[in-house]
């Protein structure tokens, strides 16, 4: 999560003080990603160095103002303009996980897959009544961009859902259901040539 | 109180060699009030849950409980009686009869009951009104979209006060806008009462229901938590 690109974002819109980027990145995420002071400041330092904010004036009691320069100005059109390389996203645990019960001996890959898939569903419930419980209109542009962003985790859990069902086709046709210890009844159940033909 | 309760309920196809348990041992309840989505692949089961719910087929055994009726004691007569004033269906094919206008599909389960027409069309038009589309009573199938007739069909699912409603993958080729308002629409009724299974293989619009069960190879595999009504609650405090 660009932090950084989020803050020179409210700050292309006009001078602002850090309490004040604070507030307001969490009206128009949702306060999905909460912030702490410290982050907003030491994010604040790290684009002052860059010459991407200037610090101007302080009020009473010694806060700063903080306007975007021309140069942060291109930084953020450039941000708007780049998609987000799948790359640049943390390693996916979850694919992680289930490559690593496909391969390792006595885990039950159906059932990993099963328990995420409950997980996932139940995140997307909250999600869901999230959005069932606000009005079918937005009231206003903060609660626009609250939306979208509820939109998008609805989105994202729904695909981690599709991706579960295709890996569990997938699995159950490429390997053999996991057989309780002393049962090969159900390894002759399996549809003929599945796995011998495979070999 | 269950509008719903199926208990141990199994269907077998075919026989011998050919054997096919299509549902094995499945026990659900829909509570009235309660959106309940069934989820699972392709033969699952899904379908056939929802045909068994609705007594539109006989379970192997087990036993199959409708407003406290039980389905498998009744005679057929009785059972589409039953079928006509309690239950609802919502299919991805909507089947509207194409020659009756909207307010006439939506009347003709209520004639079918017995109701005078006059009543019937007031109830239509209630029916209509709540799902939005009052202004299109008169129209035609072919003269309204996708998205109205997909209302229209749930209008007549829910006329007349019916308090189980069954839907299978009732936003089939919506967009999903569209598909969306569907939901809405039944979560809005189940929170006036009704009691509603649906079948879907869209995560979205299960997600949409209290809660989640899934089926594979004819039996319940796991299920997402209810939401935690007054009863559960007094449990937990106690």
């Amino acid at each position: 999560m660009s932090i950084r690109h989020g803050l020179l974002a409210l700050l292309a819109q006009g001078p602002r003080y850090g309490y004040q980027l604070r507030a307001e990145f969490e009206t128009s995420t949702g306060a999905t990603w909460p912030l702490n002071i410290g982050q907003v400041y030491s994010t604040l330092s790290r684009l002052e160095r860059d010459e991407m904010v200037t610090r101007v004036g302080a009020d009473d009691e010694g806060r700063f103002v903080y306007r975007i320069t021309p140069a942060g100005e291109r930084d953020v059109l450039r941000w708007f303009a780049t998609p987000i390389a799948r790359g640049d996203r943390p390693r996916d645990e979850l694919a992680i996980k289930l490559a690593m019960a496909v391969t390792t001996p006595g885990v039950d890959v159906r059932q990993v897959v099963q328990t995420q898939r409950t997980a996932s569903l139940r995140a997307l419930q909250d999600f869901t009544r999230l959005k069932a419980e606000a009005p079918r209109t937005p009231a206003d542009q903060g609660d626009t961009a609250w939306r979208l962003v509820l939109e998008s985790m609805i989105f994202q859990a729904e695909a981690e859902v599709r991706w579960l069902d295709h890996c569990e086709s997938f699995v159950a046709r490429a390997l053999p259901p996991a057989a309780p210890p002393g049962t090969a009844a159900d390894v002759a159940d399996l549809p003929s040539g599945s796995e011998e033909a495979r070999r | 109180m269950s509008v719903l309760a199926m208990t141990s309920v199994s269907r077998d196809h075919g026989a011998g060699a050919g054997l096919v348990h299509a549902l094995a041992e499945v026990s659900l309840e829909v509570r009235a009030g309660e959106f309940v989505a069934v989820m699972g692949p392709s033969g699952s089961g899904k379908s056939t849950l929802l045909t068994l719910a609705g007594g539109l087929d006989t379970p192997t055994s087990g036993q199959v409980v409708v407003e406290g009726a039980d389905l498998g004691a009744m005679r057929a007569a009785a059972r589409s009686a039953l079928r006509r004033r309690s239950v609802g269906y919502v299919f991805q094919d909507l089947n509207l009869i194409p020659s009756l206008t909207a307010a006439e599909n939506v009347m003709l389960p209520r004639e079918l009951d017995g109701v005078r027409a006059r009543r019937a069309r007031e109830e239509a038009g209630r029916a209509l009104q709540e799902v939005g589309v009052a202004d299109l009573a008169a129209r035609y199938p072919d003269e309204m979209s996708g998205g109205q007739q997909q209302r229209v069909a749930i209008a007549r699912a829910l006329v007349g006060d019916r308090r189980l409603v069954l839907a299978d993958e009732p936003t089939g080729a919506l967009d999903s806008h569209t598909g969306e308002d569907v939901m809405r629409m039944l979560r809005a009724r189940c929170d006036a009462g009704a009691a509603c299974l649906m079948v879907t293989h869209e995560s979205r619009h299960a997600a949409w229901a209290d809660r989640v069960v899934f089926l594979r190879d004819g039996r319940i595999v796991d299920a997402t938590p209810g939401r935690p009504g007054p009863e559960t609650l007094l449990q937990e405090a106690r």
